[in-house]
């Protein structure tokens, strides 16, 4: 913000009630997002996987101003660019919906560490995207893989951890201009180990799985009151004349406001949980408090409550085979995304929370679809996809949007060597609304961070 | 899925079921990747006897039947190298009472060997050669001293305990800068120090002595075997060339993010390198320079290369590293060597080749070995067919059922 602006700012906060001020508040840091320049791009005669289940051969796909425009046989375009994929194979733009690339960036320096407010177990009022640093170089690497869309959550040390964002993958000078534009906000929580390591290991609490579940309902308590003395507060203006008069908002509490719009049903919940017997406690939680957990991360476990998942409704954000690093990660089976694949209604979501599984989310999709299939699942291509581009962006609250294939659509689309389900499959290009931000053909169309400007340049001399 | 399942099944029970298969064993109709000058081999068989190839060839028949093997055209090959590691040194990597590779004694050991705890009876043993690995070098590390210790090579038949021959690891660069007193030009005073104090035997007085008795000895007798130097930068490498080559050391070296920038000074010098093929971030200042292509610059400029990316528990991932080096360059056979027979030569642990005489450890693939899509459908090892069951696929196994009454403690997959 320049500095002209502010007295403006303080004008409209001064004459406005306070409803209105709680309205901007509630869209501080705007995206300011704008589509790259874009052509009518004609793809034509391609393997297009569309993300909602389907698979269509020898398909032509057409994009203009950012959208997709259709899909079919024979498309005609006038003034279109045509690449001509001759079977090789498009997909929706991949979207990881864990990943702490900004917040945890390469290199690792101590100066970067930002993605863990590590002060109290409930830092709720904290938002990951302040944190972020736009030039990490993993933005790059993972746009190579074909991710167009990305959520960026705090880490896991907090039993609250702090707001998520989701952000497009274009280098910008800052991450406002990354944010995917109207996309919900999300909370970060964490179960288990981590916030017991962190916090117990200095006598504090939470100090056990017990003082975890107490840290989240005496949060949720607070949060309920809160609510109700904002509700308290909507009712007497409501009823105007004195009682409108004398009402006074709640004290402004950055923690309580993100935990009530989490009950308002305005803010996604990210659980990290790994074992089945804690998420089934969360859902209790989540029941006695009112309010819906979107997604289970890691949930090395998810296999053994899949249909409660399914259920619940809740989506299972699974690695492909991570397991072993600590004890609620111990029975890890390379099945696991597979098997919250099969009830009718889950939601499978392959996701990275690494710089290096980001690059190749298409890969670790491969090895869960084919350890799927090797105990008779028959997952094929077609279904594997969504785990990586409509589930995703569903658990995001953005499907309406992306992550599918579809007239109307964003235009974020990705162009591969071959199947994508492949150790040997590259994107050779990759759409973010419609503008082709990554061609692996053409090193001008690759971008590079400030930061890796300029290295090296003794040993190219 | 029972069909597949039960197929699996039947092998394993087969060949289990006959006590004389240790003694002999024909794989029919094998696509052979031998690692040797014989190239690949279509169509053709393998006879074993006493845990060892006795022939390859076409057509070949045993005596008995039921000791046959029908590959199918599948793929063969030898049994893969996981890379530096802690595979039965380390159940859960956060619980320290599980964890026996790391020495915190704040000395400087070299005579350090984390073999000693090594548990062939880890889940992660049969983890990971279900997988197809079946060698690892277990890796050691201590704080307080940049020679980390001594590791070796261990089968990963469940048995095995790790071989007698020792492989010496040392750490450079800044992830070792801890153990140097905070600079990366200590640790060259720091090794050079040890080094001679093992050749001289140490201060008369006694007071300046980095090593005990034993480590001295250790370093004094060193002599050829394989010792790991482990490190990123360009920089560094030289310098490390410069050590390697004043004191004749056999070495490699590991990690080498930035060895495709001195790719032809470790040619030159005869230095293999083990690298991870999938790093490509400046994850440090030490690695500003990695890439996708490391491997094949590498290959391309003459180095030997292994794949090595450490861990434990998913050392399984190593040949999606392969896949992706060959993906970003490298010639298929180079990274197939790179996890066989590269590895098999310099840690000297057999050929890593599939040739009459040679131990049979060997894996039959169900599609490309380097390829996500694919697995080991049988494995092979001392000429036995292994179990294809572990730790995984039991918990698989009791959670596969869609259908239980009763709790699922009461599925015992595998009795």
């Amino acid at each position: 913000m320049t500095i002209h602006k502010i007295p403006v700012l303080l004008a409209v906060l001064l004459i406005s009630g306070w409803q209105s001020w709680q309205a901007q508040a509630s869209e501080p840091f705007p995206s300011s997002y704008e589509a790259l320049p874009s052509s009518k791009v004609l793809i034509t005669g391609a393997t297009i996987l569309t993300g909602t289940g389907e698979r269509l051969d020898n398909t032509d796909i057409l994009m203009a101003n950012g959208q997709i425009v259709a899909l079919g046989k024979q498309l005609s375009a006038e003034g279109a660019q045509v690449v001509a994929a001759d079977g090789r194979w498009v997909t929706p733009g991949l979207i990881d919906l864990h990943s702490h690339l900004g917040v945890y960036p390469s290199p690792g320096l101590k100066g970067h560490e930002d993605g863990n407010e590590m002060i109290s177990p409930s830092t709720p009022g904290v938002w990951a995207e302040h944190s972020i640093w736009p030039q990490d170089p993993g933005f790059s690497r993972a746009l190579a893989g074909g991710v167009t869309s990305l959520q960026i959550l705090p880490g896991s040390a907090n039993l609250f951890g702090g707001r998520g964002v989701t952000l497009k993958n274009v280098y910008a000078n800052s991450y406002q201009a990354m944010k995917f534009p109207q996309a919900p906000q999300s909370l970060k929580m964490a179960c288990g180990e981590n916030p017991k390591r962190v916090y117990g290991g200095n006598k504090q609490a939470p100090m056990t799985r017990m003082g975890n579940v107490s840290g989240y309902r005496q949060a949720w308590a607070a949060a309920q009151e809160y609510q109700q003395s904002l509700d308290d507060y909507q009712a007497s203006l409501a009823k105007g004349g004195e009682d409108a008069k004398k009402a006074k908002p709640p004290k402004r509490d950055l923690k309580m406001e993100t935990l009530s719009a989490v009950l308002r049903g305005e803010i996604k919940v990210n659980m990290h949980c790994y074992r089945a017997d804690e998420m089934l406690t969360i859902l209790d939680l989540a029941a006695e408090f009112g309010y819906q957990i979107t997604t289970f991360h890691h949930a090395v476990e998810a296999y053994k409550i899949a249909d409660q998942l399914a259920a619940a409704g809740v989506c299972g954000a699974l690695w492909a085979d991570w397991w072993g690093f600590k004890a609620e990660a111990y029975d890890g089976i390379q099945e696991n995304i597979a098997i919250v694949d099969r009830p009718v209604g889950s939601c499978a979501i392959v996701h990275s929370d690494s710089a290096e599984g980001i690059q190749r989310l298409n890969q670790e999709a491969a090895k869960a679809m084919f350890r799927g299939n090797r105990v008779g699942m028959e997952i094929p291509p077609e279904r594997a996809i969504r785990w990586i581009t409509s589930n995703p962006a569903k658990a995001l609250g953005i499907e309406d949007r992306t992550g599918t294939l579809e007239p109307g659509k964003m235009a974020d689309v990705v162009l591969w060597n071959q199947n994508p389900f492949s150790v040997y499959a590259h994107a050779e290009q990759v759409y973010i609304d419609g503008a082709l931000v990554f061609d692996r053909s053409n090193p001008a169309i690759q971008p590079v961070s400030d930061f890796e400007l300029g290295q090296l340049l003794q040993e190219n001399n | 899925m029972r069909c597949i399942y039960m197929r699996f099944l039947g092998l394993v029970l087969l060949v289990l079921s006959f006590p004389a298969l240790s003694q002999e064993m024909l794989i029919k109709d094998a696509k052979i990747y031998t690692m040797g000058a014989a190239g690949v081999l279509e169509n053709t068989d393998i006879h074993i006897r006493g845990g060892k190839i006795i022939k390859l060839g076409k057509g070949l028949s045993i005596a008995d039947d039921s000791l046959v093997i029908e590959a199918k055209g599948r793929v063969v090959s030898p049994g893969l190298f996981g890379g530096l590691g802690t595979v039965g040194l380390g159940e859960i990597s956060l619980e320290a009472s599980t964890v026996d590779q790391q020495l915190n004694l704040q000395q400087v050991r070299p005579e350090f060997f984390p073999g000693f705890a090594y548990n062939p009876a880890s889940s992660l043993v049969a983890i990971n050669r279900i997988e197809g690995v079946l060698y690892t070098v277990l890796s050691p590390s201590q704080s307080g001293s940049i020679i980390e210790g001594q590791g070796a090579v261990v089968l990963l038949d469940g048995k095995s305990t790790p071989a007698n021959d020792r492989v010496l690891f040392i750490s450079l660069g800044s992830a070792a800068m801890g153990d140097s007193g905070g600079s990366r030009a200590a640790q060259f005073m720091l090794l050079e120090q040890a080094f001679t104090e093992a050749r001289r035997g140490g201060d008369a007085n006694g007071h300046l002595r980095m090593l005990s008795h034993a480590g001295r000895a250790v370093l004094k007798q060193w002599g050829q075997k394989p010792v790991v130097f482990k490190l990123d930068r360009a920089a560094d490498i030289r310098q490390a060339l410069r050590f390697i080559s004043k004191h004749k050391l056999n070495a490699a070296i590991a990690g080498a993010a930035e060895g495709w920038v001195v790719a032809a000074q470790l040619q030159a010098a005869g230095v293999p390198v083990l690298i991870d093929p999938l790093v490509n971030l400046p994850s440090s200042f030490d690695s500003l320079g990695a890439r996708l292509e490391n491997a094949a610059l590498l290959e391309q400029a003459g180095v030997k290369v292994m794949f090595s990316a450490g861990g434990a528990h998913n050392m399984r991932k190593i040949r999606q590293g392969a896949g992706n080096a060959v993906a970003n360059g490298m010639s298929y056979t180079a990274a197939l060597a790179a996890i066989t027979s590269v590895p098999a030569k310099f840690f000297g642990y057999n050929s890593g080749q599939i040739k009459t005489g040679e131990v049979a450890n060997l894996v039959i693939w169900d599609g490309d070995p380097l390829e996500v899509t694919a697995a080991a459908y049988a494995v092979v090892i001392n000429g036995k067919n292994t179990a294809m069951v572990s730790r995984q696929t039991l918990l698989r196994d009791r959670y596969l059922p869609r259908n239980n009454t009763m709790p699922r403690a009461y599925i015992h997959p595998g009795r």
